[in-house]
């Protein structure tokens, strides 16, 4: 019981971690995406469309991030190049990649992945470690996409505070002349990172249309750019908890089907995900520390002459 | 010079296939056709109630001469009040509004626009030109609940639902109330979504379900979510709003569906007669405006015969899907021996027939 509901958890909470993770680089250089739900659709149609086509699944996971990145490089361009307001790239940027995901998937309404991607991402159990109790069942006995997400996430946490890079990067996103005056290349830096950031955002939309729900449907990710949002907030712009974040709200969007039993009112079900989002927010600006505020420049866009 | 000279005769040649394109369109609009508009409340492409209802606008394109326009995903809020002024700004004579939650808003631009004919599906306020339309799906639901009833083995069966709703109650229990007719020891377990539109969620409370012991999913939702889950742990499924086989064809049996194109051209004839009148539709399977979709492979044998046989009965008007003796959840006789729900009865169901397992809040 327990670990079915912690093993659907998990599933449901793979798209919104990896487009949690790709908002939180795009966020640690200093870059507000609100694009995110667009990239997702851009990604789930691309991916969707590609993995149907040539009946291959890293076609579909190549579309999904390639496509991803190529609407996050619209965005780039927009608020790195031009420097323009980011908040509204960003808001177009949703509702382009809404438009066009329903565009390019009008032929697609109704047709189904073929076997052969199905296949490929059926959960595949890892021999040994799969056995522990409860964790085994959880942890590693998952699809492909699922594995690749929490460790990605692991690499990510690594990347941002152990190596220099990723100081680098951080010290974009917190005082960007300082790090320019150290010699780091800020736009380059912002490229690279808003560009990743886009193709986790396809890869986790396109988990629901190639892995999840293998189907095409219009507006596949029902919002979940905008939780993925709220979660980098959430989890304080710490990969690590980004995890547990992603994969509570996951929880908390399926729990209701699964303790039925004991007869909670379901529109208390509903209000969770929201309740614990302002306890934990409650919480988060009690604590006056400065680890888990927001990158000092975000949203700022950086003129090298304004020092 | 030569530069101004290219420019100047690209320009003329856009120009010129623009006039000619131009020419084109206004051909088959050379006699006076009427300008019919539509507002979805999902996309086309969610493959199930909003995807049955533009079936429906393009058979009556085929059917007729007509121009129609559509908008889609219109929330249920005064956008829908602006959608409906601009596409009576095009011209329109007849809009049709297909959900609930339009009820208010249509209700009051009827009455700015006495000209136009207005159509709302599944509400239930009316004015002197804002008719009501909808179907007794519960009967086709009767009839796919004999199927899942000589289907399931493990007795159980899985309902994934939107809203406690009595549209959406009123299908749970028809559902449920045609499993019994052939299988009496079935329970039906409902799990509500709280959404119309979410294929990921729709998937998950279906494989709760399954996970608890269902072997038969059926559902009441927009798209094709709970199908997958069916098609992914191999048991079977029952769709709803469209012929779903396409989507899970290892999993699907069958599907109450909606047929809403005759009675489209029905009353756009009716408007272009001058004979259009208020009124409120609710049609059932012998008007065609219902009905179940063909059984694939994977329906039981015997279910055809049964499913035949019943449907002659409904026909006939020798089987009412809410006949008595019926109980609900905790045993009370809601109705009695040789009784039937009134319309208004069925309108306001707010309780589950007896074998549904879930809660209306």
């Amino acid at each position: 019981m327990l670990v079915n509901i912690l093993k659907a958890s998990l599933v449901a909470g793979t798209p919104l971690l990896l487009a949690t993770l790709g908002e939180l680089i795009t966020e640690k250089a200093g870059n507000l995406n609100l694009g995110v739900e667009g990239m997702m659709l851009v990604g789930a149609i691309s991916g969707f469309a590609l993995g149907f086509y040539f009946q291959n699944p890293y076609m579909a996971l190549i579309g999904a991030s390639l496509s991803g990145s190529f609407a996050a490089l619209i965005y780039g361009f927009l608020t790195i190049t031009l420097r323009s307001n980011q908040v509204v790239s960003g808001l177009s940027l949703t509702i382009f990649g809404t438009g066009l995901s329903s565009f390019l998937g009008t032929n697609f309404v109704g047709k189904k992945m073929p076997v052969e991607v199905i296949n490929f991402f059926k959960p595949i159990e890892i021999p040994l470690i799969s056995k522990i109790p409860i964790i085994g069942e959880v942890l590693f006995n998952q699809d492909i996409y699922v594995y690749f997400s929490y460790i990605l996430a692991v690499f990510l946490g690594i990347y941002l505070f152990k190596t220099r890079k990723g100081l680098n990067l951080t010290a974009i996103g917190e005082n960007p002349s300082a790090a320019d005056a150290a010699g780091i290349k800020i736009d380059l830096y912002k490229y690279i990172h808003i560009l990743i950031g886009g193709a986790l955002c396809g890869l986790g939309g396109a988990y629901l249309s190639v892995v999840q729900v293998p189907t095409w449907q219009e507006n596949i990710t029902a919002g979940r750019g905008w939780i993925a949002i709220a979660l980098v907030i959430f989890s304080k712009w710490n990969p690590f908890k980004s995890i547990y974040g992603a994969y509570l709200f996951g929880g908390l969007s399926i729990i209701g089907f699964r303790i039925q039993y004991l007869n909670i009112s379901q529109n208390l079900l509903n209000m969770l995900p929201y309740i614990v989002t302002i306890v934990v927010l409650v919480f988060s600006s009690l604590n006056k520390s400065k680890e888990g505020s927001p990158p000092k420049s975000l949203s700022l866009p950086y003129f090298r002459e304004e020092r | 010079m030569k530069k101004l000279l290219l420019v100047l005769l690209s320009l003329i040649l856009i120009l010129s296939l623009a006039a000619c394109g131009n020419d084109q369109g206004e051909e088959p609009s050379a006699e006076e056709e009427l300008t019919v508009g539509f507002i979805y409340v999902g996309p086309i492409g969610d493959g199930g109630w909003t995807y049955a209802h533009n079936e429906g606008r393009l058979y009556l394109e085929e059917n007729m001469n007509v121009k129609t326009i559509y908008k889609e995903s219109v929330p249920e809020t005064q956008e829908v009040e602006q959608e409906i002024r601009n596409m009576i700004d095009q011209g329109a004579e007849a809009i049709f509004a297909t959900s609930f939650g339009y009820m208010d808003y249509i209700e009051k631009v009827s009455k700015d626009y006495p000209e136009v004919a207005f159509f709302h599906c599944s509400g239930y306020k009316t004015t002197e030109n804002l008719a009501t339309y909808f179907g007794r799906i519960y009967e086709p639901r009767y009839l796919s609940g004999i199927v899942a009833g000589l289907k399931t083995e493990t007795n159980q069966i899985g309902y994934v639902a939107a809203y406690p709703i009595p549209e959406v109650i009123r299908g749970i229990n028809a559902f449920t109330l045609g499993a019994q007719s052939v299988n009496p020891d079935v329970t039906v377990s409902v799990k509500w979504t709280s959404t119309w539109y979410d294929p990921a969620i729709e998937k998950e409370a279906a494989v709760a379900l399954i996970d608890e012991g269902a072997d038969v999913i059926a559902q009441h939702q927009d798209t094709t979510g709970p199908q997958q889950a069916a098609e992914e742990r191999g048991v079977y499924s029952i769709g709803y709003n469209t012929d779903m086989a396409e989507m899970a064809p290892e999993a699907y049996m069958t599907a109450p569906i909606w047929n809403w194109g005759p009675y489209y051209v029905e009353q756009v004839q009716n408007v272009i007669d001058g004979s259009f009148e208020s009124h409120q539709y609710w049609g059932g399977i012998e008007d065609n405006i219902v009905e179940l979709a063909p059984l694939t492979d994977l329906a039981p044998d015997e279910a055809q015969e049964k499913i035949d046989e019943s449907k002659t009965e409904i026909l006939n008007d020798e089987l009412l899907v809410f006949e008595g003796p019926i109980y609900d959840q905790e045993g009370n006789l809601k109705v009695e021996e040789g009784q039937n729900l009134s319309v208004e009865e069925m309108l306001n169901m707010m309780w589950f027939v007896e074998g549904v397992e879930g809660n209306i809040e």
